[in-house]
């Protein structure tokens, strides 16, 4: 069911009200203490009517998390070595080893969490930005939807990270194979983090803003 | 203050509701994004309690047992659930070690303590100092415990070994897919919005 709806004026930020990201309590026009910080009277969180320098933070985040990107999937992951031979394994490698031994679900899996989710999730992010600077007033529910699917999607793709490590532990040294952590892993999870506080600094009532008030600034 | 208790902004989007009172196991929807803006859960501090208890003693038994066992020409190798991050460190990984300890076995285990502390006291109305800190803590903490990743990474792992060794399931793999499913519980159960009301300011 949907809630009941406020007459004028429509949201908090109009009403001159907080929202606590915290508790979301809905917090009156406070004074600001000396030091300029403003915090919730219920739970002690620093309030700010949206989340500050949010389209510069998340920029920033997004482009790290692309540098990283490539290599996170050109550096090996692991590295196998098997009575002295060593093999090094790429993401995709390990993908086409689940395919060729016919364990499709899994390589589909693996695929999924960790090519697909992290370019997608960047590319979405890049998209939500670009649509916020020019204004756009194309689908605004879809579009936050999608930014909750971002939100939600990131932490599988510590997949292939969690994957690496049990393989590590259950193929040790002294036996005949051996596998070892390869680079990939530490791009690969920086990936992983970098692209989850780029969806938490990112604030999707920014693609509601820009519909709103045409001749104000977008970013607070 | 009276007027603004009874209203809620969507976080996802700012638009302003009026509270209402919802049936039980209700969900109050943003009228504009579609967002949730709050539940009306059966008992959220009780059932909450309940399976971050639960997900706390798991937690131990997890760590105090024998988690795969690898049987190969012979040799029986014996691993727990910290032997991954211990090995990673030892081949000069310790950042990817830290992450995947943290991931996958500390954050849950306090963001379970955290919610003890909050909701133990809470069942019988009184608020612990630094409760409502604890709280903060504990719901920020949420994106970043993934037991459910981590259980999902086993299963891979075990896939790609079973062609070369068998491989022995022991009680912390048990215990540790409890945990999943337990914080999964808390996830559903826990309504923060009626934990905030019903902590004393």
């Amino acid at each position: 069911m949907t809630a009941a709806l406020v007459p004028k004026p429509r949201t908090a930020k109009q009403a001159g009200l907080f929202n606590c990201h915290a508790c979301n309590l809905l917090v009156g026009p406070a004074p600001s203490t000396s030091q300029g910080v403003v915090r919730c009277p219920r739970c002690g969180e620093r309030l700010h009517l949206r989340k500050p320098n949010c389209i510069q933070r998340t920029w920033a985040l997004v482009i790290a998390a692309l540098i990283f990107y490539v290599p996170a999937n050109v550096l090996p992951v692991t590295l196998t070595t098997y009575v002295g031979s060593t093999q090094t394994d790429t993401i995709m490698s390990g993908v086409m080893y689940f395919m060729q031994t016919g364990s499709w679900g899994i390589a589909l899996i693996i695929f999924v969490a960790s090519i697909v989710v992290p370019l997608a999730k960047l590319i979405i992010l890049c998209g939500l930005l670009v649509s916020i600077r020019r204004r756009s007033h194309w689908r605004p529910s879809e579009r936050t939807r999608l930014y909750r699917i971002t939100e939600l999607i990131g932490r599988w793709s510590m997949l292939d990270v969690f994957v690496v490590t049990v393989l590590v532990a259950l193929v040790r040294l002294g036996y005949l194979t051996t596998i070892e952590a390869g680079p990939g892993v530490v791009y690969f999870a920086a990936v992983v983090i970098i692209t989850m506080f780029a969806a938490m600094t990112f604030d999707p009532r920014l693609i509601w803003d820009a519909m709103e008030n045409e001749d104000e600034r977008i970013d607070e | 203050m009276a007027d603004e208790i009874t209203l809620i902004a969507c976080h996802d989007c700012d638009l302003l509701h009026r509270v209402r009172p919802l049936p039980k196991n209700a969900k109050a929807r943003c009228n504009r994004c579609g967002a949730v803006l709050y539940r009306n859960v059966n008992e959220t501090v009780d059932r909450s309690l309940a399976c971050a208890l639960t997900g706390l003693i798991l937690l131990v038994i997890a760590n105090l047992s024998p988690f795969l066992s690898l049987e190969s020409q012979g040799s029986v190798l014996e691993t727990t659930l910290i032997t991954g991050a211990m090995e990673l460190a030892k081949q000069s990984m310790a950042g990817v070690a830290v992450l995947v300890l943290l991931t996958s076995m500390l954050v849950p285990g306090i963001l379970l303590m955290a919610l003890v502390y909050v909701l133990l006291p809470l069942k019988r109305g009184i608020c612990l100092p630094k409760s409502h800190r604890m709280f903060r803590l504990a719901l920020l903490l949420r994106p970043w415990s993934m037991t459910e990743v981590f259980f999902l990474g086993i299963l891979v792992s075990v896939v790609k070994l079973s062609k070369m060794a068998t491989i022995l399931p022991g009680t912390a793999l048990f215990s540790f897919l409890c945990l999943v499913l337990l914080l999964a519980a808390v996830n559903t159960f826990l309504e923060p919005k009626t934990v905030w009301e019903r902590m004393r300011p």
